[in-house]
């Protein structure tokens, strides 16, 4: 059997390429053009689906993005895409697709069992019963799951590559329909700069459907020539095979590019999709209608189709659907496919619920032979897994009459009306409004510099959708200033049209729910009973209807059947539709592939990584990094055999008794110059700052205007202008940032500049007892003398070489120095220092140990031991709040609640056992001698912990309410096995709580 | 996403900025004699209007520099942008 349904002539696909490809594991033959619909049904094939609840046949339902049924998986493996709609996968060589959510194929497929009790399990069916008892929800969850669903997720990484670009334009025209095409010609025949965006491969939109004609030839002659002009014009762009799925806010428009799934798997290259976002100053939104089925028994079967897609399928893809074809419609569109099929040599029976029509189209059908029978519905189809024959009932003033003989056939046209596709109009802000004439709604007033045209805009008729293309373009190109040209003539045969009927569902309203199942959704599987089972059940709310029955939350999004089933919903609450409303049209228009919207922006390209000027060095010395904020610092350097607490307990030793070097870089430096730098340190800092010498250094705690500390650091002051900043590494941004704002915003008047410095510095701590030994024999032209270069200053003097910055301060309580040079050299200096050390065993060091250190003598990290609630009083550092100036902050300390008693105050812990290391986050709870399995309340938890090496034993700081005023008392401390620990409150100082090192001889 | 437009740079996709809530929010002087409650209303309360609404930004990614917008908060428009050298809520420190 080869392609047992192609017509001999016409169509726009290429006969010379005929391509194989694989459906359920038969092998068909389709051609170069055709999408992977319109190729099962020339070879006949029509069943392609099981629906997603009650497992029922399904056939290929239309031929574009609306289609709810022909959703297969596509390819296996990598490269597999689930929900796939069949009607859009353009046809490559060896493609490869399957049926979805049939096991173990679709003619035998085991859930088809629901179908016999599809009468038990209604709308809110799961929800009643599965209810009871309710720990069994998990078990019910999972197989309720596995029996309903479309594809299947892929399990391997997505082996393809996205692209992402930004894109700016006056006029964003989108469909590439009549209406589009008239639009971006005008618009850029003014000179504007238009995009035009089309979901096709190529250009024409419903043109390429039919036969109609333009000035008196073939529309696809006029495609070409203003296809051909807008090519030639340099501010135009085309985008083709290309979705807008998203209007967002002022003007942006996302689009997905789909750049090769056209192309067989082998011939890919390049990135898969490419995400535009537009920015356009004008929109035209040319999308054209979607046409909607009536709702009627059975009206899921294979071989059902909405009449304009057979249309498409013979004019576009040269494929005859059906040979003995009924259609049923109740306007005179809905004839335009029984004339296709006629003139291609099928048989045809129009069945039309109206006394008569006269209009061009039922005239013309007349004249070709084709048996009209007016004042007739289809109450039924019939056949197992194709329609046979449809089931006829006279229908006159709204009421069902007497039975009629039924027909055989073998597909079924139906054609209800049109639906103008409103998503992207409704996403930019704007309502639909019901036009009781079309019996359909269209866009409303603009909530955005956009406009609806054509079919979108209930424009119906060809020449109207022309005029109203152009007429748009025009307001738009006058209205950003672009010299208008004359109107072009574009001349369309008339058409007469006698009016539409409204019918939306037939049926006896007695009898639904009881016959034939009349189905709204089909991809949800939610029938015109389920619909009016909701209303009786109390749900009024459109909103309310979707989420109880499902209707529209499918892969589609009811494109297809939503205003049907808000139709059959008002007449079940005896309202008027635009009473009922619409639900919320929600981007994406069609669903976005996750590739897409990440981009480039996966694993390492993620964020930006920060790497110091001695990155380098430390990876050849083999150390292991720790992520703080976006930089790679040096976690620790283990020696062969070493684990974390092995090289951290000899670094540490190392600086205690020896001399360590740690590279510092990462802490933000900002540069701080002005008259009137020192006001705006009193200002940040809680701490006074006028006094403060040159060449002197000085601690300082920053808090925000609740009074909470958020930085910490010291500030040097350079000269008599001239201040550096330190921040902490992670908040080197956020600080500079609240410094800007506070001078902009609020002291525009002080003289003060700053400038970030971080990474024009590499800071290199030399640490230790014998660091002092070490940087003389490098720096030559310092005196180090303690009365000459004493605790907490700066000089500045040339270490191996290089002009540097030196300042003695130190975060580990040893005699210290930090030695800042321009960062191009800071490696070579680095050497230099550790080959100056070597002969007192300099060791470098990581941030593990400088945390240790630092612990040891109670200095805190902030946003480890400070979490934002935490005060300089609760840090027992109310000392450094100056009494005599305002700072920012400094109003909120006198807080009722800050100033209160009860407060989390920061204290060490030291536990019993020496040798446990309490867990950093382990709530701290009242020490009782009653079992603690009771509920005690939480006094705090412990913020930093670790195992000391030069005090042999573990070390904590922990914030415990009232703590500062709790020295010696026994606390509990949860462990991670569930046990407790018993501590003791300590001063958070457990080393040389005089400081007599830092400031050694 | 918005387009703002910084004084000093142009339209801007929103990404490039942060908002940073209500302007015309003087930091009060004196705060030392202010009440609990004053301090407060200066700390704690804004407006959050429907409609026209007077706000700060800062064009983070580009010039750093603040700013003030006027945005309708139903419609997310733009009514107009203004610096703080020629706005009204000025320097009064």
């Amino acid at each position: 059997m080869s392609q047992s349904h192609r017509l001999p002539k016409g169509g726009r696909i290429d006969r010379a390429l005929p391509l194989t490809f694989e459906f359920n594991g038969v092998r068909y033959q389709g051609f170069q053009g055709d999408t992977l619909a319109s190729a099962l049904l020339a070879n006949g094939v029509h069943f392609v689906a099981r629906s997603w609840k009650y497992h029922r046949p399904r056939g290929i339902l239309t031929a574009g993005v609306e289609e709810p049924n022909a959703i297969v998986q596509l390819e296996t493996g990598a490269h597999t895409v689930p929900n796939a709609r069949a009607t859009e996968v353009e046809l490559y060589a060896g493609l490869s697709a399957s049926s979805v959510n049939a096991k173990p194929n679709i003619e035998h497929d085991r859930m088809a069992i629901n179908q016999k009790i599809a009468r038990f399990i209604p709308a809110g069916f799961y929800y009643k019963t599965f209810m009871w008892p309710k720990k069994w929800w998990p078990k019910y969850e999972h197989w309720i799951r596995r029996a309903a669903g479309l594809g299947t997720s892929p399990e391997h990484r997505d082996p393809d590559r996205y692209d992402k670009t930004y894109a700016h334009c006056d006029i964003l025209v989108v469909g590439g329909g009549p209406a589009g095409l008239a639009a971006a010609w005008v618009a850029a025949q003014s000179g504007a700069r238009v995009m035009l965006v089309d979901d096709q491969p190529e250009l024409g939109g419903s043109l390429l459907s039919g036969a109609a004609t333009i000035d008196k030839l073939p529309a696809r002659q006029w495609i070409e020539r203003i296809e051909a002009e807008l090519r030639h014009m340099p501010e135009v762009t085309i985008l083709s095979r290309s979705t807008v799925f998203g209007y967002q806010d002022h003007n942006l428009l996302t689009v997905c590019q789909r750049l090769s799934d056209h192309r067989a798997l082998a011939n890919r290259a390049g990135a898969r999709e490419r995400l535009w976002k537009v920015r356009a100053k004008r929109v035209i939104l040319a999308t054209g209608a979607h046409e909607r089925p009536i709702v009627f028994g059975n009206n899921d079967l294979p071989g059902v189709m909405l009449a304009s897609a057979i249309s498409t399928y013979i004019h576009r893809y040269a494929v005859l659907p059906g040979r003995r074809a009924v259609i049923f419609t109740n306007h005179d569109d809905g004839y335009q496919a029984a004339i296709d099929l006629k003139n291609s040599g099928a048989q045809v029976t129009v069945v039309d619920p109206r006394q008569a029509s006269h209009g061009t189209l039922p005239n013309t059908a007349a004249r070709l032979g084709i048996t009209i029978m007016n004042q007739t519905v289809v109450l039924e189809a019939s056949g197992r897994r194709h329609i046979k024959s449809v089931t006829l009932r006279s229908y006159t003033q709204g009421r069902l009459g007497a039975p009629l003989p039924s027909l055989a056939c073998d597909l079924l046209g139906v054609s209800g009306g049109w639906n103008p596709v409103l998503h992207l109009f409704a996403q930019s802000g704007g309502r639909a409004q019901w036009h009781e004439a079309r019996a359909c709604f269209v866009p409303g007033a603009s909530r955005q510099a956009e406009c609806s045209v054509g079919a979108a805009n209930g424009e119906f008729a060809l020449g109207g959708a022309l005029q109203d293309g152009m007429r748009a373009a025009y307001a738009a190109s006058g209205a950003l200033g672009f010299k208008i040209q004359p109107v072009p003539s574009w001349s369309c045969p008339v058409i007469a049209e006698d009016a539409l009927l409204p019918l939306w569902l037939v049926g006896e309203r007695a009898q639904i729910g009881h016959g034939a199942k009349q189905f709204v959704d089909y991809q949800n599987d939610v029938s015109a009973a389920d619909i009016r089972l909701a209303a009786r059940e109390g749900y009024h709310s459109v909103e309310h209807v979707k989420r109880y029955t499902a209707m529209g939350f499918g892969t589609d999004q009811g494109k297809l059947g939503n205003i049907n089933g808000m139709a059959i919903l008002a007449e079940a609450l005896g309202q008027s539709i635009p009473a009922t409303g619409t639900t919320t049209f929600r981007p994406n228009y069609t669903p976005v592939t996750f590739g897409t919207l990440a981009g480039t922006e996966l694993g390492e390209f993620l964020d930006p990584i920060r790497k110091t000027s001695l990155h380098e060095w430390h990876v050849e010395q083999g150390a292991l990094f720790e992520d703080v904020g976006n930089w790679k610092r040096p976690w620790y350097f283990p020696r062969k055999g070493e684990d974390l607490h092995a090289a951290v307990k000899r670094e540490c030793l190392a600086v205690r008794q020896g001399v360590g070097l740690l590279d510092a870089s990462t802490l933000g430096k900002i540069d701080i110059q002005g008259p009137d730098a020192a006001t705006l340190l009193n200002w940040i800092y809680t701490n006074p700052w006028s006094k403060l010498e040159v060449g002197k250094c000085r601690y300082g705690l920053m808090l925000d205007e609740n009074g909470m500390v958020f930085d910490d650091g010291v500030t040097v002051r350079l000269a008599e202008q001239r201040y550096l900043m330190h921040t902490t590494t992670g908040g080197a941004a956020r600080v500079l940032s609240w410094l800007e704002r506070w001078l902009q915003t609020e002291w525009p008047d002080l003289k003060v500049r700053l400038a970030s410095v971080t990474d024009q510095w590499a800071t290199l701590a030399l640490v230790g007892p014998h660091s002092r030994k070490v940087l003389q024999k490098v720096c030559p032209d310092i005196d180090f003398t303690n009365a000459a270069f004493p605790f907490m200053s700066y000089r500045p003097g040339t270490v191996a070489g290089v002009a540097a910055r030196v300042m003695r301060i130190s975060f580990s309580g040893e005699l210290a120095y930090e030695v800042n040079v321009p960062a191009n050299l800071g490696r070579m200096v680095w050497e230099a220092v550790m080959a100056a050390g070597e002969e007192y065993g300099i060791t470098p060091y990581g941030t593990e140990t400088m945390h240790v250190l630092r612990a040891e003598k109670g200095y805190i990290i902030v946003g480890q031991d400070t979490d934002g609630s935490i005060t300089p009083y609760d840090l027992n550092m109310g000392g450094l709040v100056a009494k005599t100036k305002d700072c920012l902050g400094k109003r909120s300390l006198a807080r009722s609640d800050t100033a209160g008693e009860g407060r989390k105050q920061l204290v060490g812990l030291l536990s019993d056992d020496a040798m446990v290391v309490l867990p950093e986050g382990g709530q701290v709870v009242a020490q009782t001698t009653s079992p603690l399995d009771t509920i005690v309340p939480m006094l705090g938890h412990v913020t930093s912990s670790y195992y000391s090496p030069i005090l042999n034993r573990s070390i904590a700081l922990a914030l415990i309410k009232g703590g500062l005023g709790k020295m010696g008392e026994s606390v509990a401390v949860t462990l991670e096995s569930g046990a407790y620990a018993s501590a003791k409150i300590h001063s958070t100082v457990f080393y040389d709580p005089e400081g007599a090192r830092q400031h050694v001889e | 996403m918005l387009l703002v437009t910084c004084p000093y740079c142009g339209p801007r996709a929103e990404s490039e900025f942060n908002c940073g809530g209500e302007a015309d929010i003087a930091r009060p002087l004196a705060t030392e004699t202010l009440s609990d409650r004053e301090w407060g209303d200066y700390l704690f309360m804004r407006h959050n209007p429907r409609g026209l609404h007077r706000e700060q930004w800062v064009h983070t990614h580009g010039c750093r520099r603040w700013f003030i917008a006027e945005r309708d908060t139903v419609t997310y428009e733009f009514r107009a942008f203004e610096t703080f050298a020629t706005s009204k809520s000025g320097s009064q420190s």
